[in-house]
């Protein structure tokens, strides 16, 4: 598994993103400003100009005449390097006096207006302005424009730009240097829990005691939980081992024992009886054999095997299947109480199956047939299977399925695995084995499993 | 076609139409790499030293020196500038709103490096650059004028005029700013500095001032004796006059002395751009700044300095000079033109105009 990129890299890349993003979004503002800003700075240059000469116009016997003011374009000046147009117009738009080429606005607006235009190749900016007359002598308006050059606009709108961004830029860095602050004090809680695995002991498999946030308490919770399933598997496994030695040992001794016996017999007949005792102990062996294997199985599925949708009735009728037929010799009396709607339930079908014939197998074994294996929905789902016997005793129910717990209902060659493997499944479905005694006095060990919720698909 | 006709012309005739005089200097015509050619105002004596300095520093440069009248100037580099070619490479002119007007209307290069040399007010966008110092002064008849009579500012002059039975009336002169370019910019430069303007026109109405043409016929006057004064003439012209002549007495009027600095400007489109760029830095230079003082184009003013001296004497507080600015295009409109001549000749109406 080659390492992915680090999350300070993935961290700092978005942030690189988000700054250049912020940045440009920045820098086209900050030009749009500046440009808007020297506009308006220098559109009142301009309209000051141009008013100061629509004052200058007058009718002197009936012609218009312009006394350009000097103050004029000494506003002007205040843009020092712009070169300046002027034009007055005629009311019927010929040239009274001025630059020729100086444009006037298009479409005719109502003034005051400014423009942009160019005079010849240089790019101008206008502010165009009307003064009305109405003597005797003369009646018609007077359009006035003054145009400049764009240079001190230019320079200001740069200047103000440029100052927009350096502080722009300054807040960048700033940001840039808070965000590495804060990247590596994010990171500290996953450093922290590198740092107790890695100190951690190799047999030691007890949760992470790692104070971390809410985002990482889930990986945390994980980690827990992975070592949780870890610990139980190493125990299980060390349990069954311990439990096999146990198990195996008193039989095959017994076993050895008739077999030594046997060698020295002569007698026939006692001969025989020998025989049947070691079938009969190798019967009883090869049930342990199987329940001990069974009871591995079942614990490695507790927490391997996926949970699956399934019917517990589809449970039911698959355990009455797979029951011994030794145990149900006639046939009939092993019977199935089923209910008519489907009851779903979130679970590993074969733990379940294995766990309901090993009640079946009880209830066959130390009870009384018939045995009914009955299903029931609602809340609390349950799978239970009850008999005519006399069952447990009421005070064994709650120790009942502890690992060899001898009851007073148990045989010499139970193990009393049957009933831990059922509580076992129960328990890793999350629910419980419980026991009761029905009105009719019938016993009756139920697997209550919680109900699957109901999901769209 | 027709430029190789024109300096076809210009080379074999010595006075083509519109040239007053024409001068080369430096390298010989073979040996010439580049030739600078110069449209200038200023007469070819007093600007030979700068000329020759200039031609000093590139023995591969030579230089044509056309002296023009300053509309000459004007109305050639403006045809030219419109048909996207220069007509000369560099244009030095007394008229300087005219070269403001140039470069108003895009018709100069820039020039960063001149720039560094030259005061805000002799500059104008890094196009156009003032290179010389010249007030406008008043020139006298030492003998003729008593010492006490001599005005030394514009409201002794009004008051002299206004004199009952003035010795002045008829024998004091001035440009005709109708056809001088540069009495029409001094005049409108006095209409703008002061309220004394008005006083003045009145004043020159009731003494019948003589308008007449040229610096050179007035100051030969006021030597001869036919002008007692003369107003607002050019201080480098007087000054070299005064310098030879001893009948000759200049003064910087006390109020104000408008300061003319003479512009120069390279044409786009020019044919040699870097020799006219290095002129204008030679010119700009202390050893330029040096030749062209010593030609009076460069006037120092000395308070201390006695009459006869190179050195005018000013207070630098009276000092005004014309900066190169837009402001200079208000003048050269054309209604604000014909008003300020219908003032002007409101004024001198009546009074005796020397018609050539």
């Amino acid at each position: 598994m080659t390492p992915r990129r680090s999350i300070a890299t993935r961290l700092a890349v978005a942030i690189a993103l988000v700054l250049a993003a912020g940045g440009v979004a920045v820098t086209v503002a900050a030009f749009a400003y500046g440009r808007q800003a020297a506009d308006e700075a220098y559109d009142r240059l301009l309209a000051s100009a141009a008013f100061e000469m629509t004052r200058s116009v007058s009718v002197v016997d009936g012609e218009l005449v312009v006394d350009l003011p000097v103050s004029a374009f000494e506003i002007l000046a205040l843009a020092p390097d712009d070169r300046v147009f002027y034009r007055v117009f005629t009311p019927n738009g010929e040239t009274l006096t001025g630059y020729d080429l100086a444009p006037p606005p298009r479409p005719p607006q109502d003034a005051p207006t400014f423009y942009d235009s160019h005079y010849l190749d240089a790019p101008i900016r206008l502010a165009a302005m009307r003064r009305v007359f109405a003597e005797r002598a003369f009646f018609g308006e007077v359009l006035v424009v003054v145009g400049q050059t764009l240079e001190a606009r230019s320079a200001l709108a740069w200047d103000i730009a440029g100052k927009a961004l350096v502080i722009a830029g300054a807040a960048g860095v700033l940001l840039i240097v808070l965000a590495a602050f804060a990247v590596n004090a994010s990171l500290g809680p996953l450093r922290r829990i590198e740092r107790a695995l890695a100190a951690r002991d190799p047999t030691d498999l007890t949760p992470l005691d790692v104070a971390a946030p809410k985002e990482v308490q889930a990986m945390v919770a994980a980690i827990d939980r992975f070592m949780g399933r870890l610990s139980r598997r190493v125990t299980g496994m060390q349990t069954l081992i311990a439990d096999a030695t146990h198990q195996l040992r008193t039989p095959v001794a017994a076993l050895r024992a008739q077999a030594s016996l046997a060698g020295a017999e002569t007698d026939p007949a006692a001969l025989r009886a020998i025989a049947e005792r070691i079938e009969r102990r190798a019967i009883g062996l090869g049930r342990l054999t199987d329940q001990l294997l069974n009871e591995a199985l079942i614990f490695h599925r507790a927490d391997a095997a996926p949970r699956e949708r399934l019917d517990l009735r589809t449970v039911a009728i698959q355990a009455s299947e797979e029951t011994d037929h030794d145990l149900d010799s006639d046939g009939s009396s092993l019977r199935l109480d089923l209910p008519e709607d489907p009851v779903m339930v979130l679970g590993d079908g074969l733990s379940l199956v294995e766990a309901v014939k090993n009640l079946i197998n009880n209830g066959f074994r130390y009870g009384a047939p018939p045995v009914t294996i009955s299903v029931t929905g609602g809340a609390v789902p349950s799978i239970a299977v009850s008999d005519r016997g006399a069952g447990l005793p009421e005070t064994d129910w709650a120790a009942a399925g502890s690992r060899f717990a001898r009851t007073a209902g148990s045989k010499p060659d139970s193990a009393g695995l049957g009933l831990a493997i059922v509580r076992a499944v129960a328990e890793s479905h999350g629910g419980r084995l419980a026991f009761s005694r029905r009105p009719n006095g019938d016993f009756t060990a139920a697997i209550e499993v919680p109900a699957a919720e109901e999901t769209a698909s | 076609m027709r430029l190789v006709a024109l300096l076809i012309f210009c080379l074999t005739a010595t006075k083509a139409a519109g040239q007053e005089a024409v001068a080369f200097f430096g390298a010989t015509e073979e040996r010439a790499v580049t030739t600078l050619t110069i449209h200038g105002s200023t007469d070819i004596g007093p600007f030979t030293p700068i000329l020759e300095g200039f031609a000093k520093t590139d023995p591969t440069l030579r230089i044509r020196y056309e002296q023009r009248s300053t509309n000459d100037i004007y109305q050639l580099a403006a045809k030219a500038c419109g048909e996207g070619r220069a007509a000369a490479d560099l244009l030095i002119s007394s008229s300087i709103d005219q070269q403001v007007k140039l470069v108003n209307d895009g018709c100069a290069e820039p020039h960063a490096a001149a720039a560094r040399a030259t005061p805000a007010w002799a500059r104008w966008r890094n196009e156009i650059f003032g290179l010389t110092l010249e007030p406008a002064v008043m020139v006298y008849n030492r003998e003729l004028l008593p010492p006490d009579k001599v005005p030394q500012s514009r409201f002794d002059l009004i008051d002299l005029l206004r004199a009952p039975e003035s010795a002045l009336v008829g024998r004091i002169a001035t440009y005709d700013i109708e056809r001088s370019g540069l009495g029409y910019l001094f005049a409108f430069a006095d209409y703008q500095q002061a309220a004394t303007f008005g006083r003045l026109i009145e004043a020159f109405s009731r003494a019948n001032v003589v308008a007449t043409c040229c610096s050179a016929e007035i100051i030969d006057g006021v030597a001869n004796g036919r002008y007692l004064l003369g107003y607002n003439l050019l201080g480098s012209y007087a000054l070299a006059r005064a310098a030879a002549d001893p009948r000759i007495g200049v003064i910087a009027p006390e109020d104000y002395t408008l300061l003319l600095s003479r512009a120069a400007l390279t044409p786009r489109h020019a044919e040699t751009p870097g020799a006219a760029k290095r002129f204008i830095e030679f010119a700009l230079s202390p050893k330029g700044k040096r030749l062209l003082s010593e030609a009076s184009l460069i006037v120092a003013f000395d308070a201390g300095a006695a009459d006869d001296a190179p050195a005018i004497r000013a207070t630098q507080s009276s000092l005004r000079p014309i900066a190169l600015t837009p402001a200079l295009l208000v003048g050269l409109d054309r209604h604000k033109r014909k008003l300020f001549l219908d003032v002007w000749k409101s004024g001198i109406a009546g009074s005796a105009t020397n018609a050539e």
